[in-house]
Order: C-alpha cells, then sequence, then structure tokens
C-alpha cells in the first residue's frame, strides 16, 4: 500500500513537472519554427536588399522584396501612438492613483478595463466607419485609410494598458515621501508631479515600453484603416505595416513570397523580444528600488 | 484656499495647469470609452434579429445568418479551455509546490512572460506552421484552438499563481501532518481553495477567444458551415471575430458587421462584470 502511495506520489511529481515546462517549449517552438522558416528568404534575397530595399513588389514578374517601408511604417506609426496616447494615458494615471475620489476612480478603472478587453476588429470597424471617412473629409483627401488613422486607433488602443501599469507604479510609491513634501510646503499637484512620478519612474517607464509592444504587435485593427498599400510611410498615405504585411498576404502566397513573410515575422519577433528586454530592464529596476 | 495665499501665482498657474490636465485626459479617456460603446451598440443592437442569429448565409437567398459563426465560436472556447486548463493549473501548481531551484521557476515564469508579449499574428503564423502543417490539422478548428491554448497559458497560470499565494501555509502543513501525501494535499486543500483563480483565469480567457482574429485567420480559416461539435473541430471555420473582420474589410456588409461589433460588445461587457463580482465575492468569503 506505502509502496503504491510512493509511487502514484512519483508520477504525479512527474506529470506536474511536465505541465510546468510545457510553456519554455511553446517558446522554443516559435522561436525555432520563425528562426527556421525566416532565414532561408533572408538567404536568398540578402540581407541588406531585404532589410533596406526600399520596394515591395512580390506579386510582378521580377518580384521584389524590400521591407524597409514596413519597418519604417511600424515605427513611425508606433511612435506616433506614444505620442498621442502616453500624455493622455500619463495625466488619467496621475489623476485615478492621486485626485479622483474613489466612486470616480472604481467607475474610470471599470471603463479602462472594458477599453482593454473591446476586440480589435472592432476597433478597426469604428475606426473604418469614423476616422477613414473623418480624416478624408478633414484633410481633402481621396482616401482617408491612411497612417493617420492607424496612429489613433494605435494610441487609444495602447491607454488601458498605459494607464493600468502607470496606476500600479504610482500606487507603490511610499507615503512618506509624499507626506515629506506636503510637510515642507508643497501643494499636493507639485507633490504628484515632482516627488511620486520621479519616485515611479521606472513603472512608468514600464508602461511606455508595454504600449510600444502593443503597438507594433496590433495587426487586424490596423489593417482595415490604413490602406494596406506597400509605400514608404507618409502621414496621410496608405501603408502597411509589418503585422499587416504578414497578414494581408499570407492566404494566397507560396514560394519565395511566403518565405519573405516569414522573415517579415522574425524580423517583427526581435523587435518584440527587444522591447521584452527593455520592459524586463526597467521592472527590475523598479523592483530593486 | 488660505495656503494658496501664501504661494507665488507661478506656482498657482502650474497647480491649475497640471489639474486642467489630469481632468481633461480622464474625461477624454471616459467619453471615448462611452462613445465606443454607444455608437456600436446603436448602431448595431438594431440590426440583430432572430433570423441574422439563427441561420447560415445562403446564396439563394442572398441574406447572411451568423449562426455558424456563434457556433464555432463557442466550440473553440469549449476546446481552448479543455486543453488550456489541465496545463495552466498544472504549471502554476508545479511552479509553488512541487518547484524547488529557483532557477527552473524563473525560468519558467520568464518564458510565461515572452509569451505575454509576442502578438497574436506570430502565434497565428507559427499555428499555421507547425499544426496546419507540420501536425498535418489543415486549417480546422482544432489547429485554431490549439494555438490559443498557447496563448491564453500564461493568463491561466498567472491567475491560478496569484490565488495560491493566498492559500495559507498551515492548511498545507496541517494536511501534511495528518499524514497526506504531497498529491492529496493539492487535490483536497490546495486546488479546491483556489477555484477562484482558476475561475477568474477562465473567464479572462474566454474574452481574449471572443477578441482574438489575427492568432485564427491563418489557423481556423473562414468557413460558415454548421456541424456538431466533433466534425467541426475537424473543419474549418470562422468565428465571430473574424466573420466581422471578413463582412466589414471584404464584403462591404457593414449592418451584419455591426450587429456582430454589438454583440461582441455585450460580451465583452458581461464578462468585465463577471471577472469583477467573481473577485469581490470570494474576497469577501475569504475576510470572513
Amino acid at each position: 500500500m506505502n509502496g503504491r502511495k510512493h509511487l502514484v506520489e512519483k508520477i504525479m511529481h512527474g506529470i506536474f513537472f511536465i505541465l510546468g515546462f510545457v510553456t519554455v517549449a511553446c517558446v522554443l517552438l516559435i522561436t525555432i519554427y520563425l528562426i527556421i522558416s525566416g532565414i532561408p528568404a533572408i538567404q536568398k534575397i540578402g540581407f541588406f536588399e531585404f532589410i533596406f530595399g526600399q520596394e515591395w513588389k512580390s506579386t510582378s514578374d521580377v518580384a521584389k522584396y524590400g521591407i524597409l517601408p514596413f519597418i519604417l511604417t511600424s515605427i513611425y506609426g508606433t511612435a506616433g501612438a506614444i505620442v498621442i496616447g502616453v500624455p493622455i494615458g500619463f495625466f488619467t494615471a496621475v489623476y485615478l492613483a492621486k485626485m479622483a475620489p474613489k466612486k470616480i476612480k472604481s467607475g474610470a478603472t471599470a471603463a479602462i478595463g472594458l477599453l482593454a478587453g473591446i476586440p480589435s476588429v472592432v476597433y478597426g470597424l469604428v475606426g473604418m466607419m469614423i476616422l477613414v471617412p473623418g480624416i478624408c473629409e478633414w484633410f481633402h483627401l481621396s482616401d482617408g485609410a491612411s497612417l493617420f488613422a492607424a496612429i489613433i486607433v494605435l494610441a487609444i488602443m495602447i491607454l488601458p494598458s498605459i494607464i493600468n501599469v502607470s496606476i500600479t507604479a504610482l500606487e507603490a510609491v511610499p507615503k512618506e515621501y509624499e507626506d515629506a513634501s506636503l510637510a515642507l510646503g508643497a501643494t499636493p499637484e507639485e507633490t504628484w508631479f515632482k516627488v511620486s512620478i520621479p519616485a515611479a519612474k521606472s513603472g512608468i517607464a514600464a508602461a511606455v515600453v508595454l504600449g510600444v509592444g502593443r503597438a507594433i504587435g496590433e495587426a487586424m485593427a490596423v489593417m482595415m484603416v490604413s490602406g494596406n498599400a506597400p509605400n514608404m510611410p507618409s502621414l496621410f498615405e496608405s501603408v502597411r505595416f509589418l503585422t499587416t504585411a504578414i497578414a494581408s498576404e499570407m492566404s494566397y502566397s507560396s514560394g519565395l513570397q511566403q518565405q519573405a513573410l516569414f522573415s517579415i515575422a522574425l524580423i517583427l519577433f526581435f523587435f518584440i523580444m527587444f522591447m521584452n528586454a527593455i520592459l524586463n530592464y526597467f521592472l527590475k529596476r523598479g523592483k530593486e528600488r | 484656499m488660505k495656503m494658496h495665499q501664501k504661494v507665488s501665482k507661478k506656482r498657482i498657474g502650474y497647480v491649475y495647469v497640471v489639474r486642467c490636465l489630469m481632468i481633461i485626459s480622464t474625461l477624454l479617456t471616459c467619453s471615448l470609452v462611452i462613445f465606443l460603446i454607444g455608437y456600436v451598440l446603436v448602431k448595431g443592437l438594431p440590426n440583430i434579429t432572430w433570423e441574422l442569429l439563427s441561420t447560415k448565409p445562403s446564396y439563394i437567398t442572398g441574406k447572411i445568418g451568423i449562426l455558424p459563426d456563434i457556433l464555432n465560436t463557442v466550440y473553440i472556447i469549449i476546446a481552448t479551455l479543455c486543453f488550456v486548463l489541465p496545463i495552466g493549473v498544472g504549471a502554476a501548481i508545479y511552479l509553488s509546490e512541487y518547484a524547488k531551484n529557483k532557477k527552473i521557476v524563473a525560468m519558467i515564469e520568464y518564458a510565461a512572460e515572452i509569451l505575454s508579449g509576442i502578438p497574436s499574428i506570430i502565434f497565428g503564423l507559427v499555428g499555421m506552421l507547425f499544426f496546419c502543417q507540420f501536425l498535418n490539422m489543415k486549417t480546422s478548428l482544432l489547429a485554431g484552438a490549439l494555438t490559443l491554448v498557447i496563448m491564453n497559458l500564461p493568463t491561466i497560470m498567472r491567475t491560478t499563481q496569484e490565488s495560491l499565494k493566498t492559500v495559507p501555509q498551515s492548511d498545507r502543513e496541517g494536511a501534511l501532518g495528518l499524514g497526506a501525501g504531497k498529491w492529496r494535499m493539492i487535490r483536497t486543500v490546495v486546488l479546491p481553495s483556489c477555484i477562484d483563480g482558476i475561475l477568474t483565469g477562465c473567464i479572462l480567457s474566454v474574452g481574449r477567444i471572443l477578441g482574438e482574429s489575427a492568432a485564427l485567420l491563418f489557423t481556423a480559416g473562414f468557413a460558415h458551415t454548421i456541424h456538431g461539435f466533433l466534425s467541426g473541430l475537424m473543419n474549418s471555420g470562422s468565428t465571430l471575430t473574424v466573420a466581422l473582420y471578413f463582412y466589414a474589410k471584404e464584403n462591404g456588409e457593414f449592418e451584419i458587421a455591426f450587429a456582430i461589433a454589438a454583440i461582441l460588445m455585450i460580451l465583452t461587457l458581461i464578462i468585465n462584470v463577471g471577472v469583477t463580482l467573481i473577485q469581490r465575492y470570494y474576497k469577501k468569503r475569504r475576510t470572513l
């Protein structure tokens, strides 16, 4: 009887061990698959021509695979979303963490949670129906589907991550810091902005980096509002992001074209891993403090 | 306001500027949420009819129904949860009950962190390469569900781990002291008291599955045929979000798209309220 019990214990330990390592296996699987399937096209096209080539003509007779337009669009689009989204998210976070009455705070937090839960295709749909025609009219363009529309949609989509992470960081600031500042005669507003925020610096930086990661990785909403032509990025022109480049051609591609799409995914993966590393750096620094 | 008479005008100006910025930003954010919900519901609710919900698209009558998409969404949610629950809960139990080596714990947690940061389009691509092509599942709901399993693992792991932390150490020691083996202790003491974390994880995952589209585009496909559960898993089918994308972007059927968007919006609302209620309920029960 005791022997059997011992055996069961051993087996269960083994099972939990395996389940624990599924995550690691998944990460390895994704990395290995992306590298194996992404390398061939880069080798065939040539690394520099692939990364710095300015033309993407995957379906013409003399196919050209240069993804510089996609890379720049992704960078500009993300930067634009950060420029618009971070200030709004930042001030909202400070208000909710420090100033807001309890009832307003819980209401607003619920609303922001909802914003995070709305599916990206719904953002895309609303963008298609309101933003695209709106931009078309305001700026007298022939088509409103542009980088600008994508930037606004992305700015809204990264708001919840920025606000939530910043609130957590601001609430973790020790109360003594603020009390000391108030006791020295600073107004509450001066205390929040000159004492609390510097103290929560790394948490807020982490929020921004998280927003960058979200914005780079978003595909469907952007695909619905950005027009999807492989142009070099310009604010009011139809553009294609790294993510949408993969999504828009995957269904009918084959051969070198498909392999090139895998290579784009590999580049995107590197971007994300880079962002992850930065995020970890900030989070760790925040913890050490 | 007596205090303000002593501070300089410049500082008072600063206070008011910052206060304004904060309030304007918050108002902007909140009105954005209200506008989004209102717009989608106003545009979508009138288009939801019983006929839309209960039929499949027919070329003969030229009418569109979304019953197959609803069924596919339900199938994919069930299938994903069936796989991800045991794996995610098991992994969380391993991390907090079994693992002694700190490096292994750090490695697994780091892997989960990486997984939660990977964009869904990359999951879709690797899912297509691995499940559809390498494991020869073709584009099917099952391949889509398995892709979603990888995506949702970190969510279930995190929520379960968090509620495992709240199980008192004395409960565990009590069970072990009474002569229970480790597995029996986990089964009878630890698992029942982390139900709230598992439930929260489940609902959050359902929310993510409902909203997911990029990862399903190439793994689950976009057919609109009605199947039973098992044959549905083996066949390609579109979920509500994928159907929304196609009706809006490829077919220009905006009324249908808004109807689906309104359904998704209502489900998102329900999910958010559900998570809050569960957390509140269990918090109350803990403090009793």
